[in-house]
């Protein structure tokens, strides 16, 4: 896991709702500083001089509460528990609603060379904002070989040897309206203990995909914004490999296979390819059948169901017809034995 | 499995004709081939996840391989990042 800065911090590029709208005003230096836990702390005790158990490792926030009572320190004359409040290791102190540190707070943090940041949020969504950006970050993460689309509005993760085909169907299913989010490296986080999210291991080099024969093409100038897709979780993994004739393959689909990631179970799928079978047609199903099973519907399963009930009512209607043209009535009959 | 650290000394960095090269490279081997770059690592038979990588004038790496040719392979691919790719 590479360190996560100050710096990387004012970096993240969050949208809308998403946004920190942080900027920096003070304590420059210490932007190389490294923040090593999802949590905030409000440092009310600290300033009051109790630091036992004191949060450090953590970005302290000042909300209007704090900075009141940074203010009346200010106006007495006592800056003991702010300047010890700087001997600790901090990561940085953090003000909301675009208020202001006290000019002693300021010296005292530019001259620990602490960096000051500011936001015009409110603190108490700022910090849930914060603490979902800080879980993201931090949440556990690994590179996959493979390629990641949207269809039909499910995550489907293909995985495969190389020159299986990932992304020559990848391909097929973007043309035919479907979304690439990754191709080749897709880096999977585990967010909030059960979620996969995917996303392309390097976001700024955009979506490209090499296909053999064609080399290396930009999917977003080739069909558009509506091709593709910044972060998707992954809901359905489908492992393609070569059709082995030895091998015995899922002909009725009614058990329920999984892949573990990052401890997280995906549902998954194993299509044999060979030439002539459409894969992007089996993956859209597959994607389609995934929908299905969220509603509450496992098609081999009710199929299994009605074939069940079906033969059931055969049976009774054998009794029922033997009953009325049989004279001697026999007991050994099917229905019994089912 | 065999394992070696690599560093890239050419001055572009692994850009695409490099990344094609390795791949070409690593195709001609049974080994299933990783690249190692920090945390991350890479199918080195694949040419976009190379480049994710961006492993750039400098950077340290592992190529490690799996497999029947696994110490050849591994050779092969650090031959090319001691050639410079044959680039500057």
């Amino acid at each position: 896991m590479k360190t996560f800065t100050v710096l990387d911090l004012l970096d993240l590029d969050l949208k809308e709702h998403n946004a920190l709208d942080l900027k920096c005003i003070g304590g420059r230096p210490g932007l190389t500083r490294e923040i090593r836990s999802a949590d905030l702390n409000r440092p009310g005790l600290a300033l009051n001089g109790f630091f036992d158990a004191f949060g450090n490792d953590r970005i302290q926030i000042f909300g209007r509460g704090e900075t009141a009572f940074l203010e009346q320190l200010e106006e007495e004359g006592k800056t003991d528990a702010i300047e010890e409040l700087f001997r600790w290791d901090i990561p940085c102190v953090l003000f909301t609603h675009s208020l202001e540190p006290t000019p002693s707070f300021y010296e005292l943090a530019e001259e620990s060379n602490c960096p000051i940041l500011q936001t015009d949020l409110p603190s108490s969504e700022f910090s849930s904002r914060l603490i979902r950006a800080l879980s993201n970050v931090f949440a556990p993460q690994e590179t996959i070989h493979g390629v990641l689309v949207e269809v039909f509005g499910i995550g489907v993760l293909i995985l495969g040897a190389s020159g299986v085909g990932k992304s020559e169907t990848a391909l097929e299913l973007v043309e035919r309206g479907h979304r690439l989010v990754a191709d080749d490296a897709v880096e999977i986080r585990c967010v909030a203990g059960n979620i996969l999210l995917g996303q392309g291991a390097n976001r700024a080099l955009g979506h490209h995909m090499e296909i053999r024969g064609l080399g290396i093409i930009n999917i977003t100038h080739l069909f558009g914004v509506g091709a593709i897709r910044d972060t998707k979780q992954i809901q359905l993994v489908v492992e393609l490999e070569v059709w082995d004739s030895n091998k015995i393959y899922d002909r009725i689909g009614a058990e329920e296979r999984s892949k573990e990631f990052l401890g997280v179970k995906v549902p998954y799928l194993q299509v044999p390819v060979k030439p002539g079978r459409n894969i992007p047609i089996i993956i859209e199903t597959a994607a389609m059948n995934e929908r299905l099973k969220k509603m509450g519907y496992y098609s081999a399963r009710e199929f299994n169901q009605s074939v069940l009930k079906w033969l059931e009512s055969e049976n009774a209607r054998n009794v029922y017809f033997r009953q009325k043209h049989d004279i001697d009535f026999d007991t050994s009959d099917d229905a019994h034995e089912a | 499995m065999t394992e070696k650290e690599i560093t890239v000394r050419n001055r572009a960095g692994i850009h695409a004709r490099p990344a094609a090269l390795i791949v070409q490279t690593a195709g001609q081997f049974e080994s299933e081939i990783i690249l190692k770059k920090d945390s991350e690592e890479i199918n080195a038979k694949s040419i976009m996840g190379i480049i994710t990588l961006g492993a750039g004038y400098n950077s340290k790496l592992t190529v490690a391989a799996d497999g029947s040719d696994e110490s050849d392979a591994v050779e092969a691919i650090a031959a090319l990042f001691e050639n410079r790719f044959e680039e500057e």
